[in-house]
């Protein structure tokens, strides 16, 4: 084996052995890491329910009131196997939408009712141009038609 | 043909030479195709509205800091392995625009994030490991300016580099691996993209003009270098002479 061949297996070698002890260090570090936790972790106590934590999922479609004040919204948080029920006051941003994705950060009370401090969108990896998107709709739609 | 023969400063100085006005062009060029595509013809998202158009900036920009980075772990084994000058050289010309350009994603991430997230940054995990990436080249920068001998330099510099890219596959895989804000990729080698045709075709030659655009900096970054380490060489008085 030459020199260089020795130095290169060498480097190769470093350079896993990091890999390995970063997944080691991020694998420990895993519930800390996560951005949000979704309701159905919630609701199997994964969530430290203690402090303020952030949880996401998407609205419910049909869920979203508002109040009298014009500034507090009442709305559902589900996994599609979970749902928390949220209000929030305050701002919501642009891409709140019902059926879409939302990352909600704030407490969860005895009663299972999240009251949200803050409300941040999460967009998905879809772009596509409107009519686009109203196609996509109108085949969904007649489909389900179908199905039923 | 030998292509060995390339580490060669002397022979890869006039190579350069030629090669950065041609990159250059070629990068002007396509960046004015891609941004009037992004602007002019790439139609409007149906749910962000004109706001999307970030992401012909954001996004070649965000794959630009993490491949720059992997080159200059690719140049750091090779130079600690074979103990080539150029390769050296290389890693240290490609740094300020791998930095350059990770500040563009992350500044551009935050103009987008205010209006559609409702947050101009928030700590998920891409987000945070993409300014881990920013300091990280930064910090192999410092390290190159801290140590006078180049050689030393040279040397505890590559060994970062090494250790940081580990960081590059945390970045592309955040996404995947854990719950965050950032949205997945859109663009993958294993799937079809889930985008509109024309904004695919806008990011992509983006990508291409920020690919020349590194090439011809980098280059002409590395002709200095060549001439300031090497200017004892008898090839670089010669030239100085014939000038």
């Amino acid at each position: 084996m030459q020199a260089r061949h020795r130095k290169l297996a060498l480097i190769a070698f470093a350079v896993v052995a990091v890999g390995i002890a970063t997944t080691l260090v991020l694998n420990a570090f895993r519930s800390n890491l996560v951005f949000f936790f979704t309701p159905t972790q919630v609701a199997n106590g994964e969530a430290p329910t203690a402090r303020t934590f952030r949880i996401g999922g998407l609205v419910e479609a049909g869920s979203v009131k508002r109040q009298a004040d014009g500034l507090t919204a009442n709305f559902v948080v589900t996994d599609t196997a979970r749902a928390i029920p949220v209000t929030y006051t305050g701002i919501l941003p642009d891409l709140f939408k019902e059926g879409k994705g939302v990352v909600a950060e704030g407490r969860l009370g005895d009663d299972g009712h999240f009251t949200a401090t803050q409300v941040l969108a999460k967009h998905d990896e879809n772009y596509m141009p409107p009519e686009a998107a109203d196609a996509v709709a109108q085949a969904q739609k007649a489909q389900s038609t179908v199905a039923e | 043909m030998n292509l060995n023969r390339y580490a060669s400063p002397s022979i890869f100085y006039p190579l350069a030479g030629r090669l950065v006005p041609v990159f250059a062009a070629l990068a002007a060029a396509l960046a004015a195709a891609g941004l009037y595509i992004g602007f002019f013809v790439a139609p409007t998202d149906f749910q962000q509205g004109e706001g999307y158009r970030i992401i012909f900036i954001h996004v070649p920009a965000a794959w630009m800091s993490m491949f720059i980075y992997l080159v200059m772990a690719f140049w750091s084994a090779i130079g600690l392995a074979w103990n080539t000058r150029l390769s050296f050289m290389m890693t240290r010309a490609l740094a300020p625009t791998g930095a350059l350009f990770t500040f563009l994603a992350l500044w551009t991430g935050a103009f987008w994030g205010k209006p559609m997230w409702g947050a101009w940054w928030v700590w998920d995990a891409r987000l945070t490991s993409e300014l881990i990436l920013l300091f990280l080249y930064m910090g192999y920068m410092a390290l190159q300016a801290a140590i006078d001998d180049p050689r030393r330099a040279d040397r505890a510099g590559a060994l970062l580099n090494l250790v940081g890219v580990v960081n590059v596959p945390i970045i592309y895989f955040s996404v995947v691996w854990w719950n965050t804000l950032h949205q997945g990729a859109s663009v993958s080698l294993t799937r079809a993209p889930s985008m509109a045709q024309t904004m695919l075709w806008g990011m992509l030659v983006m990508a291409l003009a920020a690919w020349f655009y590194t090439l011809a900096v980098a280059f002409a970054r590395v002709r200095t270098l060549i001439l300031a380490r090497e200017q004892r060489a008898q090839w670089v008085r010669q030239m100085e002479h014939e000038a």
